[in-house]
This record gives structure tokens, C-alpha cells and sequence, in this order.
């Protein structure tokens, strides 16, 4: 058979992008060897974040957003999708300036936000230390457990004719899809959405990783209400520095607390690295003494898919037959839904909600 | 953060770790550590009897042990390593780390158990955990209870309950009457287990050794244990306090269990379940500190060595074979880690024997194919996070499992439903990360 779109990569991206397509009733073929979600998308954090590193990245962030809080009604509940709102928490005068900055900028779009002072933010957040400056509430994002997010995707995508291949691509043509099992699935357009591997099968694609770690408590319901994170995050998360931590704290609808975050370029393995959580987890206590207490049950590691300039790549590589849809870094579970947007209107021609140049992947970088 | 050094650093003090210490600290300029997370040495079997002892070995130990020979450091946990490979537990609350040269792992086994309706209810109990609730003061006299399962834990176990002042309405073994004929006749080549047999079922009097005999059911009208609420981890690695926390609050109401045995079913009436399905090795450490796993044990050459550079292990890690087998393998280990290899080799034909009596045990007592059918759609599988039995039929392995449903993420981290699903589905382990126990944040 020759499908419409051949997938390659099942995690949220690709999930993504096979709902969308299967939806307006083109055949799709889903690849991946490993099963669904089981990438970086299994190693997320899972928060649904607006973000305004540049007006692209809160372009694609933003329409995501509104996209995920559409699909909210339907999701299952072990999707455990909770609208909880982030705080971004300002320690001193100069952060506030930065909360005031981001307050501005959101509020001229549209986004609904408010500055919190010293005693609104302790009241928001009890068990963040007195003495913090303020914060910036942004109430439309969320958290959601992307893992069975994704195979809710998935499932959609293939309850509407979707194929799921569990094999490996080894290469791309103008027939299809080579296989590793040497068969090829045909299909006219390709859309190329694996990961951090997305340069083994697109050369032109720049991604490489960018490790995380994460670790989680035991149950603690109620200890933390929104997911906050530090606006320092915003000068750790994009230094070009090797290792970077930050105060970056997720309230699961379980009552365990998901504790990151670490970045980190250059390293391949996924071992955790006991100094790196140490120093990940002071600067959290530095936020919130009361977490010391907390016990923790699990640590991991995975890999952000990252650009060179941030954003991921998203539409036709050249005058190929094949469309990337890959190196979302740290947003890719956000921005999995607006890729797929963009994707399915480039591929049926039509002009999408938001401008697709930026993510052009034959962009400048 | 406490920094400690020495040259031989075993883990874990029961009966393989006192052993491999002991050997280990007849070299002279040598120092040993031993580590144990409970608050004494002794193990699976001595811990709570150390010092009133009636086995000679122990005695030995026990002796040498207070020579003070050696560093003890009891009520310290290891969960995981250093970037610098040094180990990294926790002791009251403070986080400490260990340097050694050579490391002898004894980390031990706990209990196997499988999912069954009625299960996770109050009264039931792993067998080693209500024997292990008992010695620490948990008054069972005159209480009717059945004991379980499989593998000659049981025997122990019932013996131990009846001497306790229980009564033990039987003893339920699934493994069936043929295999453990043959078993008790092969007994004859190994003297020390010949004589712990008969005594014991001399003591068994009138207990009735039910084979081919298993637990289908259990029920009682109690509430069961809520989501998320286990065994603490942290207190008791191994599950020695037992499945239930539910005994205490649990009302007067006994327990109604369904047995059956060769095509007949039938019912009884208890006050305690104490189910186990024999054990399964603590491999957690070695795997996280990289050796190489086959069939679920650490591998391990004749002088006890896994696939790293100086580390040793010993006793259940490296198959279940009982407590003889723990003492000869931890010797062998002590003199070998102390360099004492003609010592060590001097060993290997009792080591020999010891694992031909391990084989023909788990041979013996392996699992029949009936007890994967026992779950019902909606007998809980994973405690920790609540997961039922039909919710996981649909996955192919572990991870995809664990990843959508939870099944293993919970403090546990699948030491319950790891083996469980392992025997159910044929899903290999999951990974193992440190920390290997919970720990406060402030200690990772
Ligand atoms: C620690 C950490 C925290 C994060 N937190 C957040 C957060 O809070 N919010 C957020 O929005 N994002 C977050 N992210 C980012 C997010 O997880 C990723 O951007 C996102 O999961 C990327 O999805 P993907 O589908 O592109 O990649 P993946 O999930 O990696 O999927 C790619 C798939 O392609 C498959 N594949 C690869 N090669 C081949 C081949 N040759 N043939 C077939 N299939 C192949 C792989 O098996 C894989 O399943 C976080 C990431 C990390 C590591
Ligand atoms: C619940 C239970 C009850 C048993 N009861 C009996 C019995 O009554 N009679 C009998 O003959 N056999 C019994 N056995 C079998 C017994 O385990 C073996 O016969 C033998 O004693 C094993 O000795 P060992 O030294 O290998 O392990 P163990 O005796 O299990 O000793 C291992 C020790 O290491 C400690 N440890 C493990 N991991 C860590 C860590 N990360 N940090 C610090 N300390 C650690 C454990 O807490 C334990 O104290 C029992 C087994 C179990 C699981």
C-alpha cells in the first residue's frame, strides 16, 4: 500500500503530527522500533509553557497552549492534564524588573497574567522561603503526564486509519521509507519527527542533545500548587555554559512533586550524575528549604532535542518530499500540538494560524 | 556529609557479609567494614535472635564479631554511588560515603509473591514478614493461621509460628509431592540439611504438609490498603514487616481463604494468611554499580567476582541457595578480596556442594504455570501506584508498562511487582537507578 505521510518517530511529535494528519483523512504510517513515547518524551517534565525567549518561540508556544487547553475536554484521565498555572519567582529587585518586562510583554498579547509581591507569592506558594521579591502567575499553562498523553494521541491516529510500524528507518527516498528489515513503506511524503536522531536520516537537521535530569518524591499532596521555576532559569537554560541548573518545581495530580532541572551538552550516556543532582537540588532547597525533608524516590535522565537558535524545525527540507518536525529541546511536549498544526496545513496547502517561516529548517541558524 | 575509609567494605550483615568479614579480617593490617541497614547484624535469620543464638555458626560469628575486628556499621543504608565510585548511604539522617579498595556485596533476597485475589488485603502477610513481625514482639498466640506458598521458608515459618503459640491450620505447597520426595531422598548427600529436616518435621508435628496445594483466594471484610500505602521502603528494604499494614486496624473478622489442590477447592477459615513464593535476590546494588546480571543473579567467578574490578558478591544475590551456601561463599570472598586465594580455593568443593543442593532446591520448589492464572481482572498488581491486573495485559514488556501505567514507580520501585510480572508476563526487569531506596532530598 502507499500511504499520504509516513511518521518516523512515535513520541509526542510524531503522535502529534498523526492525529492531525489521520484527522483530515490522509493515510498514515506510523514507524518507530521502540513503541510510543518511549524517547524523550517518556524522560519530560510534562509542563505546558508559554515562553518569550523570542516572538517565534512565544508564536508556536502560545498557540500550542490554547490547542492543548482545547484538547483538555478530551484527554483521558490518566493524562492527569491539571491546569495549575506556573510562577515564574523573582529573588530581588532586578528579577522583578524581568517579571515586570515578561508581565508587559504577555499582557500586550493577550495572555492572562499578574505580578505577585513578597506576601502574594507566600500565600500562593506557603513552602517557598519569606524573603523572595515577587513572582509573575501566568494561569493558562499546565501539566500534563505526557506519556499517556501521547498514547492518547496515537491511539486517536490509528482509530483513524492509522498504521502503526514497529521497525527502525534506516533511510529516506523518493519512493518512502527504507526500513532496517529492508522493505521499504511507500508513501509520498515523509515527515520526519525522531528526536534527537532526526540528523541520522535528515543531514541537513542540526539537533543534538541536551541532557536533563529529573527526580521525584513520594506523595505529598498540596506541597506545591503551581509549577514554579526561577527566572534565572531564563539566563541557566539558555547560557551556552556545559552544566546548568535551575529551581524548577511541578505539582503532579498524584501529590508527588517532579524536582528539575539540569542541562547539560556534550554528554551521550544516560547515567545520573550524583554531583549534578546535588547541586540541582541545593538550588531548589536555596527556593524552598522545606523540600530537604521530602523523600525521593526516583531519579532519570533524557535528552532535549536542541537547534542551534532554539526552535525546532518544522516544514519541507528543500524540494524534497520530506518535512521535519523535530528538535523541540525543552518544549516539546507545548509545542508538539502547534507543530502538527503546521504541519498538516503545509502539507494540505493552507495558510496556518501562525507565521510557519521561523521554523523553516532551511532557516539561517 | 560522613566520610569513612577502609580496605575491604562488605555490605550487608547477614549470614554471607559476617561471613566474608570474618574472613577477611583474619589478614592482619586489613581493615573491614560491614554495613547493614538494620539496627544488628545478623540477617534474614539471626537478626533478632543474635546473642540468644542456637546455631553454632552463629555463635562463631557472633563471637568474632564482637572481638571488634572489624567497623560495624549498622543502621546505614546504601542507595547508590559517587561520581569518585565511592557508595553513598544514609546513617540517622546524615548522608555518608564509603572509600574502599575491594567490595564484598551480601546484600541478600526477599521474599517472591504473586498477585492473587485478596491479596493485598489486612491479615495476609509474606511468610519471612510475619516471622520477622513475630520476633519483633508481635503476639500471635492462640491465632489460626495458614502458611503459604512455596520453598522450605514455609517449613521454617510454620515451625516458628507454632512454637510461638499459634496454631498453623497448614501448610500449603504448591510445588507437588513427587518433586519434594525426590527432594528429601537427594537430602542424604548433604548431612547439616538432613538433620535440619528431620528436626524440623519432628517440630511440624501435626501441621498438615498440603503439596500440590495452593491459595486462590483470600478474603476479609476489612477495607484494603488504600493507593500508595505499602510496606515503608526505608524501614524494611526486604518487606520484612509484611505485606499488610492493615492487621492493627483490621476488625475481629477472620480471613476466609480458597485452597485448592488437585482439582478440589475448598475454604478455610483463619486469622492470619503468610504467603510467599520462596525468594528472589537484592540485585539492585550491583546493578547499579555495573555488574553483569544473568537470569536475574550477579555473575560471579569461582573466587566470587562479578564482571567489575574488585567487587565481589555473595550469599542470595548470586542464587538462592540458604544459609550454608551465604557462609561458604562469604568466605571464599573475604579470603579472595584479602588476597588469601590459596585460602579461598581451599573452599571450592564445599562451595560446590553447596550449589548442587541450590539447584536441586529451586528446581524443586519452581513455580507451576496454574499460578499465573490466579489474578483476576481487577487483583491489584502494583501496590504502590494501584495497578490492576487487566490494565497491564495489553503492554508487550516492562517499560512500556511502567511508562503508561505507573506499574513499579512507586517506592517500591518494583521489588513487589517486578518479580511478579517477570513470572505473569515473562517481562524482563526494568532499570534500576539510584537512589535504590527512597532517601530525602537533602541526602541524594
Ligand atoms: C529532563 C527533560 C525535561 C523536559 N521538560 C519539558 C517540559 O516540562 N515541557 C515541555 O514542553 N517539554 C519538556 N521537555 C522536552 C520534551 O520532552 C521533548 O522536546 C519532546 O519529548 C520531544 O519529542 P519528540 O517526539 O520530538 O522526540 P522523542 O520523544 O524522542 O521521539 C522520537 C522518536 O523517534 C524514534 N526514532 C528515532 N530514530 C528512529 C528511526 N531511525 N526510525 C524510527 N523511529 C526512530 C525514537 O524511538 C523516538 O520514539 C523535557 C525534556 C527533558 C529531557
Ligand atoms: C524474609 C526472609 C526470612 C527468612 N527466614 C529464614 C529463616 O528463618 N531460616 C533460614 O534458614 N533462612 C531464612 N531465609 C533465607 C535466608 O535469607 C538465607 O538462608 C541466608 O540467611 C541468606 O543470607 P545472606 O547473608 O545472603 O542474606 P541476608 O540474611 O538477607 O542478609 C543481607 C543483609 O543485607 C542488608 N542489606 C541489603 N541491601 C542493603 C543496602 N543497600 N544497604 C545496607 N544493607 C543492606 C539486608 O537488610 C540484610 O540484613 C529468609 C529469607 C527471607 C527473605
Amino acid at each position: 500500500m502507499n500511504f499520504d505521510v509516513a511518521i518516523v518517530g512515535a513520541g509526542i511529535v510524531g503522535a502529534a503530527c498523526a492525529a492531525g494528519l489521520s484527522r483530515e483523512g490522509l493515510s498514515v504510517a506510523l514507524i518507530d522500533p521502540n513503541g510510543i513515547a518511549t524517547g524523550s518524551t517518556a524522560a519530560g517534565m510534562g509542563h505546558i509553557v508559554v515562553m518569550d525567549d523570542s516572538d517565534a518561540q512565544f508564536a508556536l508556544t502560545d498557540y500550542s497552549q490554547k490547542l492543548w487547553n482545547d484538547l483538555a475536554a478530551e484527554l483521558p484521565q490518566n493524562s492527569e492534564y491539571e491546569h495549575c498555572g506556573t510562577i515564574w519567582v523573582a529573588t530581588d529587585e532586578e528579577e522583578m524588573a524581568e517579571v515586570r518586562r515578561k508581565q508587559a510583554f504577555y499582557a500586550d498579547r493577550g495572555l492572562p497574567c499578574e505580578i505577585l509581591d513578597e506576601r502574594s507569592l507566600r500565600e500562593a506558594e506557603p513552602n517557598l522561603r519569606e524573603g523572595l521579591a515577587g513572582g509573575l502567575r501566568v494561569k493558562n499553562d499546565s501539566v500534563v503526564y505526557q506519556l499517556c498523553a501521547t498514547k492518547y494521541l496515537a491511539e486517536k491516529a490509528m482509530a483513524n486509519g492509522t498504521k502503526f510500524i514497529d521497525a527502525k528507518a534506516v533511510g529516506f527516498s523518493a519512493e518512502g521509507v527504507k526500513l532496517s528489515r529492508g522493505e521499504t513503506i511507500l508513501c509520498d511524503r515523509i515527515v520526519n519527527a525522531a528526536g534527537v536522531s532526526a540528523p541520522d536520516l535528515s543531514a541537513e537537521l542540526s539537533v543534538v542533545k541536551r541532557k536533563g535530569h529529573l527526580v521525584i518524591t513520594d506523595r505529598y499532596p498540596g506541597f506545591v500548587s503551581h509549577q514554579l521555576i526561577e527566572l534565572g532559569y531564563l539566563r541557566s537554560a539558555h547560557g551556552k555554559d556545559a552544566d546548568s541548573v535551575a529551581f524548577n518545581v511541578q505539582p503532579r495530580s498524584t501529590g508527588q512533586i517532579l524536582l528539575g532541572s539540569s542541562r547539560q551538552f556534550g554528554v551521550d550516556n544516560t547515567d545520573i550524575d550524583p554531583a549534578l543532582v546535588r547541586s540541582m537540588t541545593s538550588r531548589a532547597f536555596e527556593y524552598m528549604p522545606k523540600l530537604r525533608e521530602l523523600s525521593a524516590v526516583r531519579t532519570w535522565t533524557g535528552f532535549r532535542p536542541a537547534t542551534p537558535d532554539k526552535l525546532p524545525y518544522i516544514g519541507c527540507i528543500g524540494d524534497t518530499n520530506v518535512f521535519a518536525a523535530a528538535g523541540h529541546e525543552g518544549l516539546g511536549i507545548t509545542t508538539s500540538l502547534g507543530t502538527a498544526e503546521l504541519i498538516v496545513d503545509e502539507i494540505l496547502g493552507r495558510s496556518s494560524a501562525i507565521d510557519r517561516e521561523p521554523y523553516r529548517p532551511s532557516r539561517k541558524v | 556529609m560522613i566520610e569513612h575509609s577502609t580496605d575491604i567494605l562488605v555490605i550487608g550483615g547477614g549470614a554471607a557479609g559476617m561471613s566474608a568479614a570474618l574472613a577477611a579480617s583474619e589478614s592482619k593490617g586489613l581493615r573491614v567494614t560491614i554495613v547493614d541497614d538494620n539496627p544488628r547484624l545478623g540477617g534474614q535469620i539471626w537478626r533478632a535472635e543474635l546473642g540468644k543464638s542456637k546455631s553454632s555458626e552463629a555463635d562463631r560469628l557472633i563471637s568474632a564479631i564482637t572481638s571488634g575486628k572489624f567497623s560495624i556499621l549498622n543502621g546505614t543504608q546504601i542507595f547508590g554511588t559517587a561520581n569518585d565510585g565511592s557508595l553513598l548511604g544514609v546513617v540517622r539522617d546524615e548522608t555518608i560515603k564509603l572509600h574502599y579498595n575491594k567490595l564484598i556485596l551480601a546484600t541478600g533476597a526477599r521474599e517472591h509473591f504473586l498477585p492473587f485475589p485478596g491479596w493485598t488485603s489486612p491479615r495476609v502477610f509474606g511468610a519471612g514478614g510475619l516471622q520477622a513481625l513475630v520476633k519483633g514482639g508481635f503476639n500471635v498466640s492462640g491465632k489460626r493461621i495458614l502458611v503459604a506458598g512455596t520453598g522450605p521458608l514455609l517449613l521454617v515459618v510454620a515451625e516458628y509460628l507454632k512454637q510461638k503459640g499459634a496454631k498453623v491450620v497448614a501448610i500449603a505447597e504448591q510445588a507437588s509431592a513427587s518433586k519434594i520426595n525426590r527432594f528429601a531422598l537427594g537430602l542424604w548427600r548433604y548431612p547439616t540439611k538432613i538433620a535440619q529436616g528431620l528436626e524440623l518435621r519432628s517440630s511440624l508435628g501435626g501441621i498438615p504438609y498440603l503439596k500440590d496445594c495452593w491459595v486462590t483466594a483470600a478474603k476479609c471484610k476489612s477495607p484494603r490498603v488504600s493507593k500508595g500505602e505499602t510496606s515503608d521502603m526505608r524501614v524494611s528494604p526486604s518487606l520484612t514487616h509484611g505485606l499488610s499494614h492493615g492487621y492493627s486496624k483490621s476488625t475481629k473478622e477472620a480471613l476466609s481463604v480458597m485452597l485448592t489442590q488437585k482439582g478440589r477447592s475448598w475454604s478455610i477459615e483463619c486469622d492470619y494468611l503468610a504467603v510467599g513464593f520462596h525468594l528472589v535476590p537484592n540485585t539492585e546494588l550491583a546493578v547499579v554499580l555495573g555488574c553483569s546480571i544473568g537470569d536475574g543473579f550477579v555473575l560471579v567467578d569461582k573466587l566470587q567476582r562479578t564482571s567489575k574490578h574488585n567487587i565481589f558478591a555473595v550469599g542470595e544475590p548470586t542464587g538462592i541457595g540458604g544459609v550454608e551456601a551465604s557462609l561458604i561463599e562469604g568466605r571464599i570472598a573475604g579470603y579472595a578480596a584479602a588476597g588469601e586465594t590459596r585460602k579461598a580455593e581451599s573452599l571450592f568443593v564445599k562451595r560446590d556442594r553447596t550449589s548442587r543442593f541450590a539447584d536441586s532446591l529451586n528446581s524443586t520448589f519452581a513455580l507451576r504455570d496454574e499460578l499465573k492464572t490466579l489474578a483476576d481482572a481487577t487483583t491489584t498488581v502494583c501496590r504502590c501506584e494501584d495497578v490492576s491486573y487487566a490494565s497491564l495485559c495489553e503492554f508487550s514488556n516492562a517499560r512500556e508498562a511502567k511508562l503508561q501505567t505507573r506499574c513499579g514507580m512507586g517506592p517500591c520501585q518494583g521489588r513487589v511487582c517486578g518479580p511478579a510480572t517477570e513470572f505473569l508476563f515473562g517481562w524482563q526487569p526494568g532499570s534500576v537507578r539510584q537512589p535504590i531506596f527512597p532517601v530525602k532530598l537533602e541526602t541524594l
